[in-house]
């Protein structure tokens, strides 16, 4: 059990610094690392003890293998968190270029 | 095993505690790179090679993103005492996270113990995963022919974001 709470403690550091930082660069980070939390955590819940990786070899005669689903869906979820960190860093050096801080407030009080 | 993983998430935590309390924002993404590499170790005594190799080359990338978006700033978070809002948002941030604890607790106990291989779907799929898709691999068969679709979905999701980049980057803003 002590994996799974370690696992949620990351989810929630990264919870903690979404909220409370200002700035726009670290609450993209903060973003990245709920994301890798919820990757370690359907890794943890597919992996089976004494498992190997699953690829099937014919002349192995012990059939445990590790689960391939959570595996598949994580590596669908690892390469959207890529397009969407990209699209936000995008976002993010736009606001920069227009208004030269990195600083939500700032940028809120100062309208363009 | 349990305890490698264990110390590799310690590690991690301690570089995300790192991340969000650097001044410098450079300090700050290289922090988020420990938390990426730590992961693509634990993927590996997992057993999840596929998610390794594609976690080290997603890291890579979004390390060399974010870095080229702050070499091009000021690199430096202005230092601000909390005030009245800061206060306010460190409490619902604590508030949140006791009540999420709260929920973990009740839902952590419906897991069966690390390990256990508590998911029943795999079997069917790794009994004629092989004569059905021909591929030895078996992340490989669930993701390109089981879940065909949910791949084509994510390659529309790729399309839309690189779109959406190029668009964002191109168009001149008001003066």
């Amino acid at each position: 059990m002590i994996v799974y709470l370690l696992c949620f403690i990351l989810f929630l550091v990264g919870l903690y610094g979404l909220i409370t930082s200002r700035n726009l660069v670290k609450i993209a980070i903060s973003m990245s690392i709920m994301e890798f939390s919820t990757f370690l955590f359907f890794a943890l819940v597919g992996y089976v003890n004494g498992g190997i990786a699953p690829i099937v070899d014919p002349a192995d005669p012990v059939k445990i293998y590790v689960d391939p689903l959570p595996q598949a869906l994580v590596l669908t979820a690892i390469v959207i968190g890529l397009a969407t960190t990209a699209m936000m860093m995008a976002v993010i050096i736009r606001l920069y270029r227009k208004y030269g801080t990195f600083d939500i407030r700032e940028i809120k009080s100062l309208r363009g | 095993m349990e305890i490698a993983i264990s110390i590799i998430t310690v590690l991690m935590i301690i570089g995300a505690l790192y991340a969000i309390h650097a001044r410098d924002l450079l300090s700050a993404v290289i922090a988020c790179g420990i938390v990426g590499y730590g992961l693509v170790i634990c993927f590996l005594l997992l057993k999840a090679p596929d998610l390794a190799i594609v976690q080290i080359v997603v890291e890579t990338i979004t390390l060399i993103i974010m870095v080229a978006v702050v070499l091009d700033s000021s690199r430096e978070e202005k230092f601000s005492k909390p005030d009245g809002q800061g206060y306010i948002s460190i409490i619902t941030s604590i508030l949140l996270i006791v009540v999420l604890f709260y929920f973990f607790k009740l839902s952590v106990e419906t897991l069966d113990a690390f390990g256990s291989g508590s998911l029943r779907m795999a079997a069917p799929y790794i009994e004629g995963a092989t004569d059905k898709t021909g591929s030895a691999n078996l992340v490989t068969g669930v993701v390109f022919d089981f879940r065909g679709y949910d791949t084509m979905g994510e390659a529309t999701v790729l399309v839309t974001a690189v779109l959406g980049v190029l668009t964002i980057l191109r168009i001149k803003g008001k003066k």
